[in-house]
């Protein structure tokens, strides 16, 4: 149902964006940044259009080195958009961003401290594999515990079944039931062979 | 005045399924055939009124009537007939139709085939079907109405969003709805079943045919949708692990395991509690996959609180819905008989082991999606949970599964033998550390991830694991003249497990390499240069203007070569639509054995002059539609099964059995 939300492959090519967006680099304060996801979140859906990122004029001339700055872009969050990293999307944040990473990386930054620079500044919410602490500990550890609940789960499952098949066994047929029993399998025996 | 024919006919639609859910139920606790049979002819009245309802608002947007809102926000006059026709579900109202449309149409199913249903499970059933009905039907008329005239009506309508007017997205939501709302039939037969008391091999015979038809219609749906976005969106990616992408995968993962635990319950008569709670997951994913779509709660939970009206009142259906199947479960569930025993090591147990790592699979997806909503809610911060996320937990899952599905269909039912399955295994298992040995050497060793190797080895795993199963049950090696006959003589059942799981280990190559070892340029082509990509040579030849129906589109055209001999041309178009006035991409996509060569226009640069373009080649991607194919496949043809035509065995035997 992708079609349902084209938002999050939204262009935002709005000349608001990229001034703003730029001084939000400086110094973002979490209500400012909420108030302007706010915003965008209902301009983006205005301008969906198909995501054509990262640009030729950006890239690093070592590979190596914007061989990096895919691999960090990937896990960046475009901010304005839904669930689009910055090497998904062509909003200006985006390319903010993108320029930014590999600003620090020809500074001589190594991968941490590149998102450690732009954690800094735009908090959690811009890594797209959440840090592994406290308020995430439900989502990392979760279904793994899920997992070891499931098959103790089916294990109880089965203790209590071969309980229940090693209870004491019923009485032997009596010579009446016995009869009936001979006569039913003679009855049922050869049809369910022709089925 | 068809308009108000279509709304009208949604009301008489919410009457006739008030009447159907409530009198049939009556009728079967106090076994009264009479107002049990009123569910019959109501469910056949009720798709009456909807389909008219239906048709009334295709007129609309055939005919460009702008005076009916919905219309002129979302058609107009210029747009080719396949998309006028797809706007009436390329919208919220017009889609919610089409899924009570559907809804009402399995309704009506029921009614048809279902002649050799015990009745009052066709009843309670039918009850069932339509209180879902009624909620919805409520939804659309307080809500959400697609009828609603604007006035005066506008010269003509805002159009279509032009990422929507596509063939493949045109089938998308159809397909998708029909695999989401397939569901309901299981959920409907599971509370029917919940409500009398008894669950035995002739309910899950007739259960898992639907599921089965839902299941096809969901893998067809998302791998549609997945498709759209890989030459649409104009980088080569097909999943994004968007919440949009997760509230079908969720549903799909339920409905996989549902499938397999129901035939637990038809052969052995064992699992019958634990079916019956995830035809209830099932259908409550996709609710819950409405609601997550619908509400606007996606976009942002404050978008959500401002206009609330939407989102609370299919929240409240949802609450009610699954609250309501989960409390009847937890009351009526403990009750059930225990079937057949089996052994951990066994058919049932492998199938179980299945189910535990899909459902953890379907909870994790679940987990996921939702946290960030969570995690606002309670004041924990802003989190962004994507795709790394999701690799990284759900993939680990879902490996050891793969190495079960090699083993479980060789295994006997109640009690196997993993020893002599191993060994029947070991030239696989062989075979695949050998592959991915190769596939490290190949890619360089730790030049490359290093879990390409991995991937490879459970597709190979898999993929001669199942061929190993199917020459053992024909006997290809010992009597291979009389192999073919035996083939023949195979339940179409097998063959259906056969081909998906075939299905399967393609998908994960597909999955593997297409991940791994795209290779990407991206550049400023002036005409006539020459860019090498995957072993092939791109060179722009022209960029031309050309006209199409509602857009004008600026044609790139490169000349393919390989080994210096020109073999191809590839034609990409960045189309400008008139009305509304946006941009999209169409790739040109030349698809190969080895992987598909991915070309794209971009912006003419004025700096540098010449265009920018984007060239992949993406490895094994057409693997990945051709895996899919073989699930869809694969359960078309166990749909056509015997056994499923001849009926279910009668029913009085076995709850004489059950009683003994």
């Amino acid at each position: 149902m992708r079609w349902l939300s084209l938002s999050r492959r939204a262009l935002a090519p709005l000349a608001w964006l990229s001034r703003h967006g730029a001084r939000a680099l400086n110094a973002p304060t979490p209500r400012a940044l909420g108030a302007r996801r706010l915003f965008m979140a209902s301009a983006i859906i205005l301008f969906a259009a198909p995501a054509l990122a990262v640009n030729p004029d950006e890239m690093l001339k070592d590979p190596a080195q914007e061989h990096r700055a895919r691999e960090l872009g990937k896990d960046l969050r475009c901010l304005v958009c839904q669930n689009q990293s910055i090497d998904d999307s062509d909003a200006d944040l985006a390319k903010d961003l993108r320029v930014i990473v590999r600003e620090r990386i020809s500074a001589g930054d190594s991968d941490d401290q590149v998102r450690k620079f732009v954690v800094d500044r735009y908090g959690d919410y811009v890594l797209l594999k959440p840090p592994f602490k406290g308020t995430t500990l439900v989502l990392w550890v979760g279904p793994f515990v899920l997992f070891a609940v499931a098959l103790a789960v089916v294990f109880g499952f089965y203790r209590r079944r071969a309980g229940a098949a090693a209870a004491p066994p019923p009485p032997p047929l009596s010579a009446d039931e016995k009869r009936r029993l001979e006569k039913l399998l003679k009855e049922t025996l050869p049809k369910e062979k022709g089925k | 005045m068809i308009a108000e024919i279509g709304h009208f006919a949604l009301v008489l639609a919410l009457c006739v399924a008030m009447v159907q859910a409530t009198v049939p139920l009556i009728g079967a606790a106090r076994g009264r055939a009479s107002w049990m049979a009123v569910a019959g002819a109501a469910s056949a009245l009720q798709f009456l009124f909807i389909a008219v309802a239906f048709a009334a608002l295709t007129n609309a947007f055939v005919t460009s009537d702008f005076s009916v809102m919905n219309v002129a926000q979302n058609s107009h006059t210029d747009k080719p007939l396949l998309y006028k026709v797809a706007g009436v579900w390329g919208n919220h109202e017009g889609s919610l139709l089409l899924w009570i449309t559907i809804l009402a149409l399995f309704g009506f199913a029921v009614t048809l085939f279902g002649g050799n249903l015990p009745p009052g499970l066709k009843a309670r059933a039918l009850a069932v079907q339509a209180m879902i009905a009624v909620g919805f039907l409520l939804f659309i008329l307080l809500t959400s109405n697609p009828f609603a005239r604007v006035e005066p009506p506008p010269f003509n309508g805002s159009g279509l969003n032009p990422m929507l007017q596509d063939p493949g997205l045109a089938f998308h939501p159809p397909m998708l709805y029909l695999g989401y709302v397939g569901f309901s039939m299981a959920f409907s037969f599971a509370i029917a079943a919940l409500l009398e008391g008894r669950v035995d091999a002739a309910w899950a015979r007739w259960v898992r045919p639907w599921t089965l038809a839902a299941w096809v219609f969901l893998t067809g749906g998302i791998i549609l949708g997945s498709w759209w976005a890989y030459y649409t969106l104009g980088w080569g990616g097909w999943w994004y692990w968007d919440p949009v992408e997760n509230a079908s995968f969720m549903p799909w993962l339920a409905g996989t395991a549902l499938l397999h635990s129901a035939v637990v319950v038809e052969k052995r008569d064992a699992l019958k509690s634990w079916t019956i709670l995830l035809a209830i997951v099932a259908f409550g994913l996709s609710l819950l996959g409405t609601f997550l779509v619908r509400s606007g709660v996606l976009t942002s939970v404050h978008a959500f609180a401002t206009d609330p009206a939407r989102g609370v009142f299919i929240l409240l259906l949802l609450v009610l819905a699954v609250g309501g199947s989960f409390a009847l479960y937890a009351v009526r569930a403990p009750a059930m008989k225990m079937g057949g025993l089996f052994s951990p090591i066994s058919r049932e147990g492998s199938l179980l082991l299945n189910n535990v790592l899909m459902a953890t699979g379907a909870a994790t997806v679940l987990l996921g999606t939702l946290y960030p909503l969570i995690a606002d809610a309670l004041n924990l911060g802003k989190v962004s949970v994507g795709p790394p996320f999701f690799n990284a937990v759900f993939l680990p899952l879902m490996a050891p599964m793969v190495v079960v599905m090699a083993i479980g269909p060789m295994m006997a039912w109640k009690r196997g033998d993993l020893p002599g399955v191993l060994s029947r295994l070991k030239f696989v298992g062989a075979a695949a550390l050998g592959v991915a040995m190769l596939v490290w050497f190949l890619q360089g060793g730790s030049s490359g991830p290093w879990w390409t190797g991995a991937g490879f080895a459970l597709a190979v795993w898999l993929g001669l694991g199942t061929l190993v199963d199917l020459a053992d049950r024909t006997r290809l090696i010992q009597a291979p003249a009389e192999a073919w006959g035996r083939a023949a003589r195979l339940p179409r059942s097998f063959w259906g497990m056969v081909l998906a799981h075939l299905g399967v280990a393609v998908f994960i190559v597909g999955l593997t390499a297409s991940s791994a070892w795209t290779t990407e340029h991206i550049q400023t082509q002036k005409i006539g240069e020459t860019v090498m990509v995957g072993g092939f040579g791109v060179t722009l030849k022209s960029v031309d203007e050309v006209p199409g129906p509602n857009y004008t589109a600026s044609r790139g055209s490169f000349e393919i070569s390989r080994g210096g001999t020109v073999i191809d041309v590839m034609q990409p178009e960045k189309r400008t639509y008139r009305q509304p006035p946006r941009p999209t991409t169409t790739a040109a996509i030349r698809s190969g054995f080895l992987g598909d060569l991915y070309v794209v226009i971009g912006d003419p640069d004025p700096g540098k002059g010449g265009h920018v373009t984007r060239l992949y080649f993406n490895p094994c991607i057409p693997w990945l539609w051709a895996g899919a194919l073989l699930l869809v496949i694969g359960g078309l043809i166990s749909l056509a099964d015997r056994r499923h035509r001849v009926g279910a065995p009668t029913r009085a035997g076995a709850v004489r059995g059950a009683k003994a």
